[in-house]
C-alpha cells in the first residue's frame, strides 16, 4: 500500500490524505466485480490514542465529503461537520481520532466513474461497475485496517451515511464499538428511490451527458445535474422551513413579471442550489451513488427480517431522527429501533424536534448535539476511554 | 458518565432499586429522565435500558449517557424477546396504559421479575370523595380532573392482585405505601391495606 500525503501533488493541494488499497487483494463488489487497486481520499482529526481505541470514523452522504471540518477545496465553505469537530466540541479532537474517507464512486479524490479507469486510461464513465453501500463500507474497512486499527469506537453518520453505520454494524459488530445511525433507514423506500430516479432521469436527459463520456467529449451534463440537485434539494427541506424562509416572497421585483424568470425567492434559491452543486459534484457519481442508496435493503439481505441483520450484536447503539425529516421520517428509524430491541441490543433512540427537515442533521440543532455528546460521552466511559478534560470534569 | 444534578433518589425509586441484584439486567418502563436506571448503573453495576414516552425526558436521559428510546408499554413490549431482561420495571405507569393486562404479561415475558407499583383506587380517601360527592375523586395523589387525566385504567390493590391470579402470576413480595412513598407497615393486603394504603409496590415473577 502505498500513502502520499499531502494527497494532491499539485501547489494548491487541497487538505487531506489518499492511499492506494487492494493492489494484492481487490475488494469483491457486490455486483461480483473485482475492483483493485482502489484509491481512498480520507482527512483525519485528533490523535489516535496508544491502543487504537478512540477511533471514530464519520461517514459523509451523498453529495459530501471527507472535508468534515476543512474548508472545501472548491467552493471553500465550512466543512460540513466543522460545528461539530475540534477540542472540546462534541466530536472532541483531543480525545478522538476522526477519520471521515471519501466513499467508493465519489469524485474527490477516491476511486469512482470521473477517474480514470487502469484498462485503458480513459474516465471509467458508465463502464465503472455499479456499486452498493455494503461496498462502501468494504473500502472503508481496508482504510480502517491499513490505519492498523482493529475496533472503531464509534460509527456515525446521517443520511446516506447512516445507511453506512448500519451496513458496518451487520457486517462487522466486533469492529464497531457503538453505532450512530442518524437520520436513516434500514432501506431506501418506494418515495425515496422514486425522487432518486427524477434526479437520474434530468442527467441522463441532458444532450451533454453524452451517453455518460461527457469528460472525453470535453462536456458538461451540468443543467441536468443541476435540476437533479434542485429536485433533492426540496426533499431535504421541510415546508415549514421553505415558507419560513421565502414564504411567496418575490425576488428583487415588485410584482410577478408574467413570464418564467425566477420571479419567486424560492425559485432563485434553487436555481442558485443547483449551479452552485455542478461546481463540485460530477454527474456520474451522483448516478452511482444516487442507485447505490436504492439498492440498500438490510432486511431484505436478511430473510426479510430486519432484526437477524443485528443478532447477537454488543455494539451501542443511538438512532437519531428528526419529527420535520420525510425524507427519512422517524418512523424509518423507529423500524432500527424495533428491530434492535428485538434482539435486546443496547439501544438509545431520540426523535429530535425540529422544523428544519432531512438537512437538520447537518444544522446547528442544540438537542442533536446534546444527545450526541451525552451518548458518546456514555460510551466513551464504557470503553474505558478517560473523561472529558475542562473546569467540570 | 456526567452526574445527574443530584445523587439522591425519590423514595419509592430507591425502594425498586433496593430490590435490584447487582450486576443484573434491567428495563424501566417510563423511566422519565432516568434516575432510576442512572441510580442503577452507578451503584449495582446494572445494565439498564430504558422507554420513555416524553421526548423531553428521553432527550434528557440519552444526553446523560442512558441507554433509552422514545416509546411506550403498550406499543414497544411487543418486540423484545423472552428473558432478556431479569428485572422489568414499571412505576406508577401501569393505569395510564391501554392494555394493562397485555402490559403485564409482556413484562413478565421479556424479564425474569417485574416491579410494579401503582396509585391505589381503593384509599378509605378515594371511596369516601365518591360516596360523599358524587364526583370522580380528586386527590393529591390523583390530581386530575376525569376528562384530562392520563390515567384510564384505575385499580384497586384488591384489583391488582385478582388479575394476578388470573394471569398465572407469582406475587413475590406486596408493599402497602403512603403518599410519600414510605413502607406503610399494614396487614391484610385485599382488607386494611388496600384501604389505607395510596400505593401499592409489588415483586411478579412467573409461576415456576
Amino acid at each position: 500500500m502505498i500513502v502520499s500525503e499531502p494527497a494532491f501533488p499539485s501547489s494548491s493541494s487541497p487538505p487531506g490524505l489518499t492511499v492506494e488499497l487492494g493492489r494484492d487483494r481487490p475488494i469483491r463488489l457486490d455486483c461480483g466485480v473485482e475492483l483493485g487497486p482502489i484509491t481512498v481520499a480520507y482527512q483525519t482529526y485528533g490523535r489516535l490514542n496508544a491502543d487504537k481505541s478512540n477511533a471514530i470514523l464519520i461517514c459523509h452522504a451523498l453529495t459530501g465529503d471527507h472535508y468534515v471540518a476543512d474548508p472545501h477545496p472548491i467552493t471553500g465553505k465550512p466543512g460540513w461537520w466543522s460545528e461539530l469537530v475540534g477540542p472540546g466540541r462534541v466530536f472532541d479532537t483531543d480525545r478522538y481520532f476522526l477519520i471521515c474517507s471519501n466513499v467508493l464512486g465519489g469524485c474527490m479524490g477516491t476511486t469512482g466513474p470521473m477517474e480514470t479507469n487502469p484498462a485503458n486510461g480513459q474516465p471509467w464513465g458508465l463502464g465503472f461497475p455499479v456499486i452498493t453501500i455494503g461496498d462502501m463500507v468494504q473500502v472503508q474497512a481496508r482504510l480502517v485496517d491499513h490505519l492498523g486499527i482493529g475496533q472503531l469506537f464509534s460509527v456515525v453518520g446521517g443520511s446516506m451515511g447512516g445507511m453506512q453505520v448500519l451496513e458496518w454494524a451487520q457486517n462487522f459488530p466486533d469492529r464497531v464499538f457503538s453505532a450512530i445511525p442518524i437520520a436513516a433507514a434500514a432501506r431506501h423506500s418506494a418515495q425515496n428511490i422514486a425522487f432518486h430516479e427524477v434526479g437520474r432521469q434530468a442527467i441522463v436527459a441532458d444532450p451533454d451527458w453524452c451517453g455518460g463520456n461527457y469528460l472525453l467529449e470535453g462536456k458538461s451534463p451540468h443543467r441536468g445535474l443541476a435540476v437533479a440537485r434542485m429536485a433533492a434539494h426540496i426533499t431535504y427541506l421541510s415546508e415549514p422551513a421553505l415558507h419560513q424562509k421565502f414564504g411567496r416572497n418575490l425576488q428583487n421585483r415588485e410584482t410577478v413579471t408574467y413570464g418564467f424568470d425566477a420571479d419567486f425567492q424560492v425559485e432563485s434559491y434553487l436555481r442558485h442550489q443547483g449551479s452552485a452543486f455542478v461546481d463540485r459534484f460530477d454527474a456520474n457519481s451522483y448516478l452511482y451513488i444516487t442507485r447505490a442508496m436504492d439498492y440498500f435493503d438490510l432486511a431484505a439481505e436478511n430473510g426479510g427480517t430486519l432484526a437477524n441483520a443485528f443478532r447477537g450484536t454488543r455494539t451501542r447503539f443511538c438512532v437519531i431522527s428528526f419529527s420535520s425529516d420525510w425524507l427519512f421520517p422517524t418512523s424509518e428509524s423507529r423500524a432500527v429501533v424495533h428491530a434492535l430491541n428485538a434482539v435486546a441490543a443496547n439501544v438509545s433512540f431520540v426523535e429530535v424536534k425540529s422544523d428544519k427537515g432531512h438537512d437538520a442533521f447537518l444544522l446547528d440543532e442544540p438537542e442533536f448535539h446534546a444527545t450526541l455528546s451525552g451518548f458518546l460521552e456514555g460510551a466513551a466511559a464504557h470503553r474505558g476511554l478517560p473523561r472529558a478534560q475542562g473546569p467540570t470534569a | 458518565m456526567m452526574m445527574m444534578a443530584n445523587g439522591k433518589l425519590r423514595v419509592d425509586l430507591k425502594l425498586i432499586a433496593d430490590m435490584v441484584e447487582p450486576g443484573s439486567r434491567v428495563l424501566d418502563v417510563g423511566c422519565g429522565e432516568g434516575a432510576l436506571l442512572d441510580w442503577l448503573g452507578r451503584n449495582k453495576d446494572v445494565d439498564g435500558r430504558g422507554i420513555e414516552l416524553s421526548m423531553a425526558g428521553v432527550s434528557a436521559a440519552v444526553s446523560h449517557g442512558l441507554s433509552v428510546i422514545q416509546g411506550d408499554a403498550d406499543t414497544d413490549l411487543k418486540d423484545y424477546p423472552s428473558g432478556a431482561f431479569d428485572y422489568v420495571i414499571l412505576s406508577q405507569t401501569l393505569q395510564a396504559t391501554y392494555e394493562p393486562k397485555t402490559v403485564l404479561s409482556h413484562m413478565l415475558r421479556i424479564g425474569r421479575r417485574a416491579i410494579v407499583s401503582f396509585p391505589n383506587f381503593g384509599h378509605w380517601r378515594v371511596r369516601t370523595h365518591l360516596l360523599l360527592h358524587g364526583s370522580m375523586p380528586v386527590t393529591d395523589t390523583l390530581a386530575y380532573e376525569w376528562y384530562d387525566t392520563p390515567n384510564i385504567h384505575f385499580c384497586t390493590i384488591r384489583d391488582f392482585l385478582t388479575l394476578c391470579r388470573g394471569l398465572g402470576i407469582t406475587v413475590d413480595r406486596s408493599i402497602p405505601l403512603d403518599r410519600e412513598g414510605k413502607v406503610l407497615p399494614l396487614p391484610d393486603l385485599e382488607g386494611v391495606a388496600n384501604l389505607f394504603a395510596d400505593q401499592g409496590l409489588f415483586v411478579l415473577s412467573r409461576k415456576a
